[in-house]
């Protein structure tokens, strides 16, 4: 498969998958918000072996979404690295805040998702590989709007994928641990943090083999199959 | 992680804010900002003890390649490295690469770094063709020999203190393949060394020398190669294993030293006569250890590099080191031929180079360090700021006699805690 939609390419860990496939020669249409960085993100695709097609679109707005996916047609890889952190504070005070973040990680890829699994399951194959979180594993008091989003988008990929496994249309779910990128640049680094190189190389091969669900580096389905069975009344005591 | 340089000696205590995009403005900080590409300088160049590092390791993206008049131009925090595996199947080298593959175009730039190949291509900073620089009042500056000409002498060489480089533009060298017809001479003083120099570099692009300075002379083994007519590829290699943990600091003693030395010059003779390199381990043969700088434990180690005219000084330098019971590995030794370097402060200049590594065991190593240094200002030479940890400001001076008309170009939002200790009062 060398045709490659990119949903937030201007994502850290976008811009690496994309690397990989911009050496096989690889043809990427490649969607972001900001307009120079996007064409500063194409210009590297290009010289490094790609084929680059660009759109630039807030994917917030479902409206574009349908209009977008005709543009990209055909689908083969469907990419989606979007997400957003956002304040966990603000999110503690302000309903919209929160709604902001569901629309951005959950109900915004919901949309772009469901359209783009109706093209492939009419054509009968292609993947739809997405951006999850560790996060959405466990509600955390620090992040609990980013986990409930992060839930929603693994529970419905985990669906999409069986719903259209039927069709030969493959959907993986990509869990990043703690990722060095431009959305965590404000929180102080340590061990468990790696590189969206790292993740990258572990997403690519993930679309390479068979892979289902993903977690980057392989470590954290340990980690949080322990967070998962620590009982609620002592997650409480812990500060995670 | 706290960032450091390569040497580890001085540690600084500064703030680090990633530059993400080379189309975002300078962030707003308090205190003064430097670039940080890779931390690849030895000592106190790349760091803003109190300040801000600007860190450009995500600023790589390439930009455009143009093959018919072999231009490449891309991000300032672009590594070499990467940089030579993208070039190597187009055709293309770059035409002067330093000691090790993991450093920042940015890097290579501020600090107008050298080759083996001196006494021919000149300086990486001549083989720039322009370059974006992004000062802190916004402004955004195309320098190039020709345009904003004493911005770029400035910035070629000028130790980030003149702004954020933002992109560069290079000039390519086209290569056949990546392979170096190499060959490894033995030799036993430092006459033979200046005699295999003088032929070598009349018939050879590539000339370097590990020399090893022991009680009854020296010994050395001589490097010269030339880019091969063999074509072929070579499968880019994963990240090299990393030296795991930082060894205590009595590790690098006399006698483990000695005991690399004897095994290095040992491998060097059954090896010795023409082989076909690959390019890495013929140009970069310390980047097959990730971070081997943890051999020198914490304190780290400072590495000194000069450049003078006279023979003799080097001779008296390689005594004094040996002299000092300090072992020293991995001396490299080089000349410089007479190519003009384009920047102010450039290091490069006719004459020898040497540069000795030294285990920091405090007062004692400054003490060598400084005598060292004397030699140098006596023979009229100069020290090589990226390498450098201890140098006066007297010596600085004395070196870089184009110091004055540099200093009106410095970005007054800029600086670092290598200018701030050689412009002491």
């Amino acid at each position: 498969m060398n045709r490659v939609l990119v949903l937030g390419a201007t994502s850290a860990i976008a811009q690496q998958v994309a690397r990989v496939y911009a050496e096989r020669g690889a043809a990427l249409f490649l969607v972001a918000r900001n307009e120079q960085r996007l064409s500063a993100v194409a210009d590297d695709l290009r010289v490094r072996g790609a084929q680059v097609e660009t759109a630039v679109a807030d994917l917030d707005d479902a409206a574009g979404h349908e209009e977008l996916l005709a543009r990209a047609a055909p689908l083969q890889i469907v990419f989606l690295a979007y997400g957003a952190l956002g304040d966990a504070r603000r999110t503690e005070q302000s309903t919209e805040a929160a709604e902001a973040i569901l629309r951005t990680n959950l109900s915004s890829p919901l949309s772009l998702l469901t359209r783009a699994a109706g093209r492939l399951e009419a054509q009968g194959n292609g993947c739809i590989v997405a951006l999850s979180s560790v996060a959405g594993d466990r509600g955390r008091a620090s992040n609990a709007v980013y986990g409930a989003a992060k839930a929603g988008l693994s529970a419905f990929l985990s669906g999409l994928r069986n719903r259209l496994s039927r069709s030969g249309v493959r959907v993986i779910t990509v869990k990043p641990g703690l990722v060095d990128t431009p959305m965590t640049v404000h929180l102080p680094k340590n061990r468990l943090y790696s590189s969206p190189e790292r993740v990258a190389r572990d997403v690519v091969r993930g679309i390479d083999g068979t892979a289902e669900v993903i977690y980057t580096p392989w470590w954290w389905r340990w980690v949080m199959l322990v967070v998962l069975v620590i009982p609620e009344r002592v997650l409480k005591g812990l500060s995670l | 992680m706290p960032l450091e340089s390569w040497g580890r000696y001085p540690k600084a205590n500064q703030a680090a804010v990633p530059v993400h995009w080379r189309s975002d403005p300078l962030p707003r900080v308090h205190g003064s900002l430097l670039p940080f590409g890779q931390g690849r300088s030895y000592g106190d160049c790349c760091l803003n003890d109190g300040g801000t590092l600007l860190t450009t390791g995500r600023l790589d993206r390439l930009i455009e390649l143009d093959a018919d008049r072999g231009l490449l131009r891309c991000e300032a925090g672009a590594r070499l490295g990467e940089i030579l595996a993208f070039l190597l199947p187009r055709g293309f080298f770059l035409p002067v690469v330093p000691g090790t593959q993991i450093v920042s175009v940015g890097g290579a730039v501020a600090n107008d770094i050298h080759g083996k190949n001196h006494f021919r291509a000149g300086t990486f900073g001549r083989h720039v063709a322009r370059l974006e620089l992004l000062r802190s009042t916004g402004e955004r500056a195309i320098c190039s020999p020709e345009e904003n000409a004493d911005l770029f002498a400035a910035t070629v060489g000028g130790l980030g203190l003149t702004g954020l480089i933002t992109w560069a533009e290079l000039r390519l060298r086209p290569v056949q393949g990546p392979f170096i017809d190499g060959e490894t001479v033995p030799f036993r003083s430092l006459e033979e060394f200046f005699a295999l120099d003088a032929d070598s570099s009349q018939r050879f692009e590539y000339t370097v020398a590990w020399v090893d300075p022991r009680p009854r002379g020296l010994r050395g083994l001589y490097f010269r190669g030339d880019h091969s007519s063999r074509a072929g590829k070579i499968e880019a290699r994963a990240t090299p294993t990393s030296f795991p943990i930082d060894l205590p600091g009595f590790a690098v003693s006399g006698p483990t030293v000695a005991a690399f030395d004897v095994l290095y010059y040992a491998r060097g003779r059954v090896r010795a006569g023409k082989r076909l390199w690959r390019y890495a381990p013929f140009f970069f043969p310390l980047d097959g250890v990730g971070r081997w700088n943890r051999v020198y434990g914490k304190r780290g180690f400072l590495q000194f590099q000069c450049v003078v005219r006279d023979e003799a000084a080097v001779g008296d330098l390689l005594d004094r080191a040996f002299a000092s019971g300090l072992r020293t590995s991995l001396g490299v030794l080089k000349t410089f031929g007479d190519v003009p370097s384009p920047g102010m402060l450039s290091f490069p200049r006719p004459g020898a180079t040497l540069s000795l590594d030294f285990p920091n065991r405090g007062a004692e190593t400054f003490a060598l360090v400084e005598a060292l240094e004397a030699i140098v200002r006596e023979a009229g030479g100069a020290i090589y700021p990226a390498k450098d940890a201890r140098m006066s400001p007297a010596t600085f001076a004395a070196g870089y006699p184009r110091l004055a008309g540099f200093e009106r170009f410095v970005d007054p939002a800029f600086s670092s805690s290598l200018w701030r200790r050689v412009r002491a009062a």
